[in-house]
């Protein structure tokens, strides 16, 4: 995985596709065509995306479409989805309601 | 803070055999915490019988061999925490954050072994979030675990292992399946799986995708076709099926966020995994990882590579093995 991305490379103009009306992000209903938009206006990383589009942000978590919106980025910009990093893993790791998360239960043994 | 010497995420085969195989081996306090509400992993959808040596439990059928290891991690004094999601780990303070119910708990454990399994992999395609486009897992749950039919007539997209058996199953439980259908050139399974579904009349359409589900509000049908070498559709070539549910099985990613967020170092294996040596060991001091998430296997090698893992973490506490 590459560190580094080289931002002022030309990725050329939005061409819109046939299948751009596609869901991609299940949970957040966000289309191909708005990621690919996305990538577009700047967007090259895959926690960019997530934030910009919300995509992966839905009930899952991102578990199902993550490899998708990879892949379409990494077509996008035309590099191997390899040189893509996933995006940061944080705690919770499962939706979770904030009562719950409020609630601490401490135990000293 | 409760402390243990070892807590292993997950307890399906690989977690379960982590933690039989750590308190064999004179480990005091072992926890297992598994965010499901019974334990065993996938085990308890598996009706059928596993391959391979005896000593791996070649004959059983999988729900018997899942009852097997969690009497023997009960009897052994294995504490089994359920409807217990973690959170969080910590490192370095070797620290847990656990959901368990209606409040969050922490735990510390000197040595920590993931086993989080993996989830199933799906294909965007036209209609792909109707009703009726389930993954080969929801069917299997349905079937063998709570005796619902997924659906009456079925589009099996896959030809895996997972693939192969579950056809195989909705067979056996009424179902029928209207075709297997694979991307790939050749059958992905054994031979032995694919040619059960086959003896039975299944047609097997390889070197095909899904184009679209049918239907408004639930599938109504599927629009099949062939592709070329680069796996995309030929025009002219697409097929109708008549089917109210399409199954996907198209392969399964690692769960290994949790490494992730503990800092393991990380690699690319069908989706990133834990970096790990021969005896499970990931990057960071204590935290192994065995099964799926350290790379998609099956059952078998999950249950060798859990015992691999608490054998490294018993050795690392100097424990006589």
């Amino acid at each position: 995985m590459s560190k580094y991305m080289n931002r002022s490379a030309d990725i050329g103009e939005f061409a819109p596709q046939d299948d751009d009306n596609l869901i991609i992000c299940r949970c957040e209903e966000i289309t191909k065509g708005e990621i690919r938009q996305a990538v577009h206006l700047g967007l090259w990383t895959m926690t960019e995306i997530k934030r910009f589009t919300r995509a992966g942000m839905g009930l899952c978590q991102g578990q199902t479409c993550s490899k998708h919106v990879k892949g379409i980025i990494a077509k996008e910009l035309g590099i191997s989805p390899l040189e893509l990093d996933d995006v940061t893993a944080r705690a919770p790791m499962r939706p979770t309601d904030l009562r719950v998360l409020g609630n601490e239960v401490s135990s000293d043994e | 803070m409760k402390r243990y010497d070892l807590a292993v995420i997950g307890a399906g085969p690989a977690g379960l055999s982590a933690a039989i195989e750590a308190k064999k081996n004179g480990m005091e306090k072992v926890v297992i915490f598994d965010e499901n509400s019974r334990p065993g992993g996938q085990l308890f959808k598996q009706i059928h019988k596993f391959f391979g040596a005896k000593e791996h439990k070649a004959k059983i059928r999988g729900f018997n061999i899942g009852q097997e290891l969690l009497e023997e991690a009960q009897n052994l004094g294995v504490e089994v925490h359920l409807n217990s999601v973690v959170a969080g780990i910590y490192f370095p303070m070797n620290k847990l954050t656990i959901i368990e119910g209606d409040h969050v708990s922490n735990y510390s454990a000197e040595n920590i072994i993931i086993a989080a399994g993996a989830n199933e992999n799906f294909i965007p395609f036209e209609g792909w979030t109707l009703p009726g486009v389930i993954g080969a897992g929801a069917a299997q749950t349905m079937m063998n675990l709570y005796g619902v039919q997924p659906g009456e007539k079925i589009l099996m997209v896959g030809s895996g292992n997972v693939g192969l058996v579950v056809s195989f199953q909705l067979l056996q439980a009424g179902c029928k399946v209207e075709a297997v259908i694979d991307a790939a050139p050749r059958v992905g399974g054994y031979g032995v799986h694919a040619s059960k579904v086959a003896r039975t009349g299944v047609p097997f359409y390889m070197s095909h995708t899904v184009i679209r589900a049918e239907g408004t509000d639930r599938v109504t049908g599927a629009v099949i076709s062939e592709v070329d070498s680069k796996f995309n559709p030929i025009p002219g070539t697409e097929k109708h099926l008549d089917v109210d549910t399409i199954c996907i099985a198209v392969g399964l990613t690692p769960m290994s966020k949790l490494a992730a967020m503990a800092g393991c170092e990380m690699v690319d294996k069908g989706g990133a995994v834990p970096k790990v040596d021969k005896y499970g060991a990931t990057s960071v001091n204590g935290i192994y990882a065995a099964g799926d998430v350290a790379g998609i296997e099956e059952a078998s090698s999950a249950m060798i590579s859990g015992r691999i893992a608490a054998l490294a973490a018993c050795r690392k506490e100097e424990l006589h093995i």
